[in-house]
């Protein structure tokens, strides 16, 4: 039963990633990263990370993915440009991909990990979560909230800028 | 597919190698975005894999992993963030996000 739900949720991640890569319209490129999305919170899940799984679907698909189908919309007017480049450097991006791809996978398969033998059931992960996060990694924790801050001051900079036209 | 860690590895070794791909062959600015959320998700695959999967006793605490993954979600909504503001603000100024057109920076 597990392994059926696991491989569903492969399945769910892998194929509409081939749809973002290849697809020639940026829609349903934005709509598949979506689908993708979902499914690397279901393998969360699957590997007994709960807290890590719903901060997936509120992050990526609540805040980045909107933010991205945002940026489609106010970027569409007009002709609509051809969204990929022409066929040699297609071919490279595929080649280098591909080579990547086979050593990651070698890698992947031929090492040997050094995994426990025995898997404990997963258990809540929010409590010991915040504990690390607001002892061991506190510095870690200030810095990104800071990074955080001044990301969402520089956007909004950025942008104000270029509408008064500075 | 086994529920093991070598099947997550290879999941994460695809979300990367895509994601790289869409990166390298887009010339949509946003379709470029799109690439690198794909990236910076198989990393996060990767720490949440490994905090599941590694011995225990080989580390002070497992799920250090899933903190990492925690800091690269929130690295990726700044990310995000600054990059859609420089092409919207790209957009307003060149009317295009065609990246072959903005060659203002090339040397």
């Amino acid at each position: 039963m597990k392994a059926i739900i696991f491989n569903v949720f492969v399945l769910l991640t892998v194929v509409p990633c081939f749809w973002v890569a290849l697809s020639s319209n940026i829609v349903h490129a934005a709509f598949s990263l979506l689908v993708t999305l979902f499914g690397v919170a279901g393998l969360y899940v699957l590997l007994g990370a709960d807290f890590i799984a719903v901060v997936q679907v509120i992050v990526y698909i609540g805040g980045i993915l909107i933010l991205i189908i945002f940026g489609v919309m106010m970027t569409q007017r007009g002709k609509l440009l051809p969204l990929s480049i022409q066929l040699p450097g297609k071919f490279i991006g595929a080649l280098l991909s591909g080579i990547i791809l086979t050593a990651l996978i070698m890698v992947a398969t031929k090492s040997l990990w050094p995994v426990a033998s025995f898997l404990e059931e997963p258990q809540p992960t929010s409590a010991a979560i915040g504990n690390l996060l607001l002892g061991k990694y506190l510095i870690a924790f200030e810095v990104a909230s800071i990074l955080l801050l001044v990301a969402l001051v520089g956007a909004v900079l950025i942008v104000r800028r270029s509408v008064r036209g500075e | 597919m086994s529920y093991s860690l070598p099947s997550f590895l290879i999941v994460s070794s695809l979300l990367f190698c895509l994601g790289m791909y869409t990166v390298l062959i887009r010339r949509n600015a946003i379709g470029i975005l799109m690439g690198i959320e794909l990236v910076l998700n198989a990393a996060g695959l990767n720490f949440v894999a490994f905090s599941r999967f590694l011995e225990p006793s080989l580390t002070q605490n497992l799920l250090s992993g899933q903190v990492f993954t925690l800091f690269v979600i929130a690295i990726a909504a700044a990310e995000v963030a600054v990059a859609l503001a420089i092409v919207l603000s790209l957009y307003s100024r060149m009317k295009t996000i065609d990246v072959e057109d903005f060659k203002e920076l090339r040397g």
